[in-house]
């Protein structure tokens, strides 16, 4: 079973955290993985930095702006992981844009990921009409979980197609926003949350966008299965280096 | 063969929709109701209304006599310089504004390279009195004074993009950005023939009024409506696809696409897409686009401002690959001293766009009876100083 799946089992609310590879420095990615898992991390997103982010707010953006700078590419980052399933059994997803994948072979991409032990893949820019016609044979060949992302936004109908196609779990954006840019929940992300949970989908739902702090993960958590923080974890980095990653852990839960 | 979108947004291979899916609702009600919306005999005639009292449509059509006489071959200039602004671009602007009231929306975002999109928006904006915020990058804001100024003065926020390069691609970034931090109230005016379905086709129905228009000129004027050839400058290509647009399915009519060489094809500074570019993504479309090896969009180079933008319109990648469209590549140089010759044979300062598309005599030679008809496509006031510094005049 695909250790996404595995975690999604687990009787506990899952902490995902995502961090862009080759940012604060190049040889950062291991080490980063390492101590997530350590310090109790349920699940990593790899953000593979793209020159274009669209759907990411400035932090991630400039973390992926210096990543390309430090002089991360799509086969280093294969490098730097190469290894990884040896230290780390923590589930493992790539998360990035999808004309980097397009430029390496979809296939290709895929069936590295297959070799190295990477779970799934988040690409925010590949919709799901597209991976359904055209890629999805590719990565359930490959054994990997393609996650889709739903908005406040999202009508019913196409949540429920959404779910219809997905194998591991939905990510949950919080609301109309780009990465980064909210702060503290509302009675409005409440009402959506409870809206999604009262659907009963067969995927488990994870929140992201805006979670910073013990307050926001309890708060998204409270129907959801987990969520994901990212902004504010780069932005952790930025400020303490990778040394202290599990101070920051333990202030979340 | 079919030059026209398919239903799922495509040309041939190009097109689509690559978008995030915060974007999809904004997106998707756009897709479902743009054709019903410009169908509506209301909609036509309010737009046509616009077009031709405000913008001053139709746009002549010129026989260059002296032009002719120079490379002896006959050719027309489809004069989109003449157009309220300046350019072609408010063709579009207009149509869009126009869709956007129908959907109800009451703010407007744009990106803007050289600005003359942003002001064509921040014009229409002001027409309609709806907020209008143009997104515009920040060393474009720098070397752009003059026309950020005109959208300043025409009521619009200039917001700089400080993100990547801050120029075009990133301004459009923080387009996409704003439009997926607020997506009910706002539409997106895209500039170009560029974007995610169904912008391509949008955007070239309404320049579309510029092959419409040629056909009955021509007619007129030479008693037919076909040309040999038409010719046009092309960044993401939206004069050019409506240029085309009318003889795309003609195949007696020769498509000819002139993009910007910059220093050189080869140089390392050049935004000739169709040369140096591979099928990849941007901005939500699926084209051709200039990008490192690992996937990374280039910054593209040219001496003009609206041709440096590292993709092209889906339907021209197609032109391309299919070989429907002859594509040419024409340096700075080349480009400059067109626009010289332009200004010092018929009395009309092009802009550095357009004297691309006027350089084509270099590369090409045409029959001393084909009809050649050029997309004239902006006046060159806006790029007096280059020329300046250029010439040293």
């Amino acid at each position: 079973m695909n250790r996404i799946n595995k975690a999604l089992e687990q009787n506990k609310k899952l902490l995902s955290i995502y961090f862009t590879a080759g940012y604060p420095s190049l040889h950062d990615t291991n080490k980063i993985i390492q101590d997530l898992e350590k310090s109790g991390v349920d699940m990593i997103e790899i953000g593979l930095p793209f020159s274009d982010p669209l759907a990411d707010g400035p932090t991630i953006q400039e973390s992926s702006t210096l990543a390309l700078k430090n002089g991360m590419t799509t086969k280093l980052l294969f490098e730097q992981l190469a290894d990884i399933r040896q230290s780390v059994n923590i589930p493992l997803i790539i998360m990035g844009y999808f004309n980097p994948m397009m430029q390496y072979g979809v296939e290709a991409f895929c069936a590295k990921c297959q070799e190295i032990g990477i779970d799934g893949l988040i690409i925010p820019d590949l919709p799901v009409a597209e991976y359904h016609e055209q890629y999805q044979e590719t990565f359930e060949k490959y054994g990997l979980i393609n996650v889709f992302l739903i908005t406040p936004q999202t009508s019913e109908e196409r949540i429920r197609f959404i779910d219809s196609v997905s194998n591991g779990f939905i990510y949950m954006v919080s609301s109309a926003s780009v990465t980064g840019s909210t702060s503290g929940f509302g009675n409005t992300q409440e009402a959506y949350f409870e809206r999604i949970a009262n659907m009963n989908l067969k995927a488990s739902q994870i929140v992201g966008f805006g979670i910073s702090n013990n307050e926001t993960f309890t708060q998204a958590t409270k129907t959801a299965k987990g969520a994901i923080i990212g902004s504010a974890f780069i932005k952790y980095l930025t400020h303490n280096g990778v040394d202290s990653i599990e101070e920051f852990i333990k202030e979340i839960r | 063969m079919s030059y026209q979108v398919n239903e799922k947004g495509y040309y041939g291979d190009f097109g689509g929709a690559y978008i995030p899916e915060m974007l999809y609702p904004n997106v998707e009600e756009l897709r479902s109701s743009y054709l019903d919306i410009i169908n509506e005999p209301s909609f036509k005639e309010e737009f046509d209304q616009l077009l031709k009292d405000y913008v001053g449509r139709p746009s002549p059509l010129y026989y260059a006599k002296r032009l002719s006489e120079k490379y002896n071959t006959k050719v027309y200039l489809k004069r989109e310089d003449l157009n309220h602004t300046g350019a072609h671009k408010v063709n579009n602007t207009i149509g869009q504004i126009l869709v956007a009231k129908k959907l109800g929306k009451n703010r407007i975002i744009a990106e803007t390279g050289a600005g003359q999109h942003g002001v064509a928006t921040a014009t229409v904006c002001a027409l309609m009195g709806i907020e209008c915020i143009v997104y515009m990058g920040e060393i474009d804001i720098k070397r752009q004074a003059p026309n950020v100024a005109r959208m300043k003065m025409l009521g619009a926020e200039v917001r700089p993009a400080k993100s990547g390069s801050k120029t075009l691609k990133d301004a459009t970034n923080e387009a996409i950005r704003d439009w997926i931090n607020n997506p009910v109230d706002t539409h997106y005016i895209i500039g170009s023939a560029i974007g995610p379905h169904p912008y391509p086709d949008m955007v070239t129905r309404f320049q579309s009024i510029i092959s419409e228009e040629i056909k009955w000129q021509l007619k007129e004027k030479e008693g037919r409506e076909k040309p040999d050839y038409v010719v046009a400058c092309i960044g993401g290509g939206s004069n050019a696809a409506g240029t085309y647009y009318h003889f795309l399915d003609e195949p007696s009519v020769g498509i000819i696409a002139v993009e910007a060489a910059g220093k050189g094809v080869n140089s390392g500074e050049s935004a000739a897409t169709s040369q140096l570019g591979k099928e990849g993504i941007i901005h939500g479309c699926k084209t051709l686009l200039m990008q490192t090896p690992d996937g990374q969009i280039t910054e593209p180079y040219s001496i003009s401002a609206g041709l440096d933008y590292p993709g092209v319109g889906p339907l021209h990648s197609h032109l391309y690959k299919t070989g429907r469209g002859e594509f040419y590549s024409v340096t700075d140089d080349d480009a400059m001293t067109a626009g010289l010759e332009l200004s010092q044979l018929e009395g009309i300062i092009p802009a550095i766009e357009t004297s691309h598309a006027l350089a084509i005599f270099n590369d090409k030679k045409f029959k001393p009876d084909d009809i050649v008809v050029i997309s004239l496509s902006g006046r060159g006031d806006k790029d007096l100083n280059t020329y300046i510094d250029y010439f040293k005049l």
